[in-house]
């Protein structure tokens, strides 16, 4: 365990944590938009950075994104200093000019009093804030269907040649984890769209609901060591007969002790 | 044939040096990527078909070596006739007759190829006494042009890899160590962090793995410095990676060449598989204990990726984006292994330093700052080409005693160093030692070397833009100042360069500027302002005239200037109407001509046409 100073109160740490988990343990408001517990910190969208020195720097402070910072023992932390707010609100104002109509940047914006964007808009927006969060998690899932394409303001999250992705299975991690919902997908029926590639569902062999698609459960079997058949029952199905085998050993564990 | 000891090298050198003589007649065609293109190839094949026929009294085909870049680019095909070591520029294949015939048979001097000094119209003869060459200190480009790139055994004559042999036979790695560092060696990659620290704190981090990668991924606009030594001195570029490998611990080594670089991956490749095929490379290097591979990672040309933790993710095959680095690459570096990365011409240092000692290396240069540097002079000055100079050389030396001065003697207006991530000086600054601490302070910095010379038809606003243009379609994409601010910055340049910006733009991006240098994720980023607000420093005024008076003073920027036809220069000769392409331009012979406003798209091709200075751009 270390000890760091945030904001003049000290606080324990474990040694080498990132220093924005122990911030928002500490239940301090930094905004952050390409962070998530599941995957390795990223530091691309630079709203996390808070200021670090230490006693024997003597006086000299550092900006670092907190995502990626190792925590040490000595630290002294400031979060909401004038400079950190003002970098945080020239972002904000920044992201505005690229997504001037996504909810999720106006809220966090207008937080910061930044309530228009004082750049120059971009001819065609869209919601993708590129936070990356999406491609990582596939990474994370171990399939690796979509990336970012293209360099600088050009950048885009995209299949492979923007075309159906061979490689995805359809598990709908990158859409449910998108933070402003920019991932579409459709489940009509038996069957899901999502990058332009279509997939047959599996069905509940009870009540033939939908379940996931065939190239999902392949996978999973495959290299989860989960039997195929799990995948033939919705989660519905999977809890009654979970209940139904509860039953039975509240009966028998009755029946033992008598 | 394996070079078994130490003692064969020496042998072998003394032998191939018997066979350099100094004094037999020699011709060296500089086989550069610049004189290829310019022909060089069909000059030595030119040779070789006229002494197919002709027999030349102590004089065959093979006294016509091939070598890499003079450096003099901008005159090649160069041809350099030893042993007096007469300088012909410009020479072209039907040439090649004549020149075996006066030069080669009868020591005659051709005066049409000699080189011309611009300064005073006078022929120089000898190669040593041109001004471009004569005011040079050369270390890291020693063999350029000198030795044929190609073959071992000429690198082997130049003393080639002795200072790898002292290394392994009379050092330990300790003291390789030490001597790089008591010769205060920089990077030449543009940080100059001390070599002699990077190698130390890398060998001290314990792990069974160390790597040591050269960076040739050059790609700022205008420099060529690593090319050139990577085409034309391989072998120092390995010799110096191996002492580097000796000195860490590291078994492999990686050369980051860019894809645009073909020439260098081949002379690379040629003299990796000779290396190998001596010994020199491979187990037990010189029958020591040392044992060390190189392979070539070929990079697909992105600027981002000369970034250290770009350059290694996309050594390992990955997408070359940069990580933060809290902690440092040459802790933790390719596949998380300690890794030394320096640029070429750090590498090509390293013999040198070894062979001569480190208080010999420190006497060149300033104190902090020594040894030399080399630069690509590029721009609007009279001779350009590759250069190298002691540190804390002056920039006017440079520029005027070097370079020859502006072209057509127009008046100096700034020097942009240090590439995209450098900055623009003024003349005021013309007497500033050439060194990383003074250009830094300065605004500036020294890059990899890159020095663009401006002359007053440039306009810093448009300079400015030019660089950011460049950095939004380099950065990588991966935070939001580099991606999204950059791009806002290029498109504040271009309002101001329409003509259509305010007083407030400038606050405003000197501003946004700093949050960018603060924000950003990498050295791109933070260096990625510096064109902008070196620009701003220096040359408010103009930036002032585009927003004020709504002119460019330069006449560059389109929007802001109008073509008018002198009359009274005017002598009608067509020249102009003829080359519009756009049919602004009317009049009759010997009439003068008028340029109708509505159709002009002010494109300059009458002004490079008229002969008479008729075409005003105001």
């Amino acid at each position: 365990m270390v000890t760091v100073t945030i904001n003049g109160k000290l606080v324990r740490a474990k040694e080498g944590e990132m220093l924005l988990a122990v911030l928002r343990r500490e239940k301090i408001d930094i905004p952050a938009l390409c962070h998530h517990e599941a995957v390795e910190p990223y530091g691309a969208c630079r709203l996390c950075m808070v200021e670090i020195t230490r006693k024997e720097w003597d006086g000299w402070k550092n900006m670092v994104t907190s995502c990626l910072y190792p925590v040490a023992d000595g630290l002294i932390i400031q979060t909401h200093t004038t400079d950190l707010i003002e970098l945080r609100k020239t972002i904000l104002d920044l992201y505005l000019a690229r997504c001037p109509n996504t909810p999720e940047i106006q809220d966090l914006a207008a937080q910061y009093g930044v309530n228009q964007t004082s750049y120059e808009q971009v001819a065609e927006p869209n919601d993708c804030i590129l936070c990356g969060l999406c491609t990582r998690i596939c990474d994370r899932m171990g399939f690796s269907a979509i990336s970012a394409v293209n360099r600088g303001h050009g950048r885009e999250i995209a299949p492979p040649l923007k075309e159906a992705p061979p490689d995805c299975v359809g598990c709908l991690a990158c859409a449910l984890n998108c933070p402003t919902n920019y991932i579409k997908y459709t489940d009509i029926g038996q069957t899901r769209e999502i990058w332009g590639r279509k997939f047959e569902l599996l069905r509940d062999s009870r009540t033939g609901q939908p379940t996931i698609p065939k190239e999902f459960a392949e996978y999973l079997s495959k290299y989860r060591n989960i039997p195929q058949d799990y995948f033939e029952q919705n989660d519905e199905s999977h809890r009654k007969e979970t209940a139904l085998g509860l039953g039975k050993i509240a009966v028998w564990s009755r029946e033992e002790s008598q | 044939m394996t070079i078994a000891t130490p003692r064969q090298l020496e042998q072998l050198a003394a032998e191939y040096k018997k066979t350099s003589d100094k004094h037999k007649k020699m011709v060296i065609v500089c086989c550069g990527t610049g004189c290829l293109a310019n022909g060089a190839q069909k000059i030595v094949d030119a040779f070789e078909e006229c002494l197919s026929h002709r027999k030349v009294k102590d004089f065959t085909v093979e006294a016509v070596k091939k070598t890499g870049c003079h450096g003099f680019c901008e005159q090649g095909p160069l041809v350099v006739i030893e042993p007096q070591g007469t300088f012909y520029t410009k020479v072209k294949s039907k040439d090649i007759e004549s020149i075996i015939e006066k030069s080669i048979e009868n020591d005659e001097v051709i005066e049409k190829f000699l080189f011309t000094n611009p300064k005073d119209g006078r022929k120089i003869e000898k190669y040593p006494d041109v001004p471009f060459f004569s005011h040079q200190h050369r270390i890291a480009l020693r063999n350029l042009g000198k030795i044929a790139p190609f073959d071992i055994k000429e690198y082997i004559a130049v003393d080639g890899y002795k200072a790898l042999a002292k290394v392994l036979t009379t050092m330990t790695p300790d003291q390789v160590i030490d001597e790089i560092t008591k010769s205060e060696l920089r990077g030449r990659g543009g940080g100059g962090f001390s070599a002699g620290k990077k190698w130390r704190t890398c060998r001290n981090v314990p792990s069974d793995v160390h790597y040591v990668i050269c960076n040739g991924d050059e790609g700022d606009p205008g420099a060529f410095m690593d090319r050139s030594m990577m085409e034309g001195d391989p072998h120092s570029v390995l010799e110096g990676m191996m002492i580097c490998a000796f000195a860490v611990g590291a078994k492999q080594g990686y050369i980051y060449v860019r894809e645009e670089y073909p020439l260098a991956v081949i002379h690379l490749q040629k003299a990796i598989a000779d290396c190998e095929k001596h010994g020199l490379l491979g187990d037990r290097i010189l029958g020591t204990d040392f044992s060390f591979s190189i392979r070539i990672a070929r990079g697909a040309g992105a600027f981002v990726c000369g970034e250290s933790s770009a350059l290694m993710r996309s050594v390992a095959g990955e997408v070359g984006e940069p990580r933060a680095k809290y902690i440092h690459s040459v802790i933790k570096g390719l596949y998380d292994q300690p890794t030394v990365l320096n640029n070429v011409e750090t590498f090509v240092n390293v013999p040198v330093i070894i062979n001569h000692g480190a208080d010999w290396f420190r006497k060149i240069g300033v104190s902090k700052n020594s040894g030399t540097k080399v630069f690509s002079l590029v721009g609007k000055v009279r001779n350009t080409g590759l250069i190298e100079v002691a540190m804390g050389t002056t920039m006017r030396e440079i520029i005027y005693d070097i370079g020859g001065g502006i072209i057509d003697g127009r008046p100096f207006k700034g020097v942009q160093t240090g590439g995209p991530s450098g900055g623009c000086l003024p003349e005021s600054k013309l007497d500033l030692p050439v060194d990383f601490d003074s250009l830094t302070e300065a605004g500036s910095m020294m890059g990899s070397g890159g020095m663009i010379v401006m002359d007053d038809k440039t306009c810093m606003v448009d300079v400015a833009r030019y660089f950011l243009q460049f950095l939004v379609s380099e950065s990588c994409g991966k935070c939001v100042p580099c991606r999204e601010g950059l791009y806002q910055l290029h498109k504040l340049t271009i309002k101001i360069c329409e003509g259509n910006g305010t007083e407030v733009d400038i606050e405003k991006m000197e501003k946004l500027s700093q949050q960018i240098v603060v924000g950003s994720l990498c050295g791109l980023g933070k260096s990625g302002p510096n064109p902008l607000l070196s620009t701003i420093k220096y040359y408010r005024d103009e930036y002032l005239a585009h927003i004020r008076d709504k002119k460019c003073p330069a006449g560059v920027c389109r929007s802001l200037v109008t073509y008018r036809v002198i009359p009274e220069l005017c002598t009608g000769c067509l020249a102009c109407i003829t080359a519009c392409a756009y049919h602004a331009i009317t009049g009759r012979k010997k009439e003068p001509h008028v340029i109708n406003h509505d159709l002009c798209e002010k494109c300059g091709a009458c002004v490079a046409v008229c002969k008479h200075d008729a075409i005003e751009v105001s």
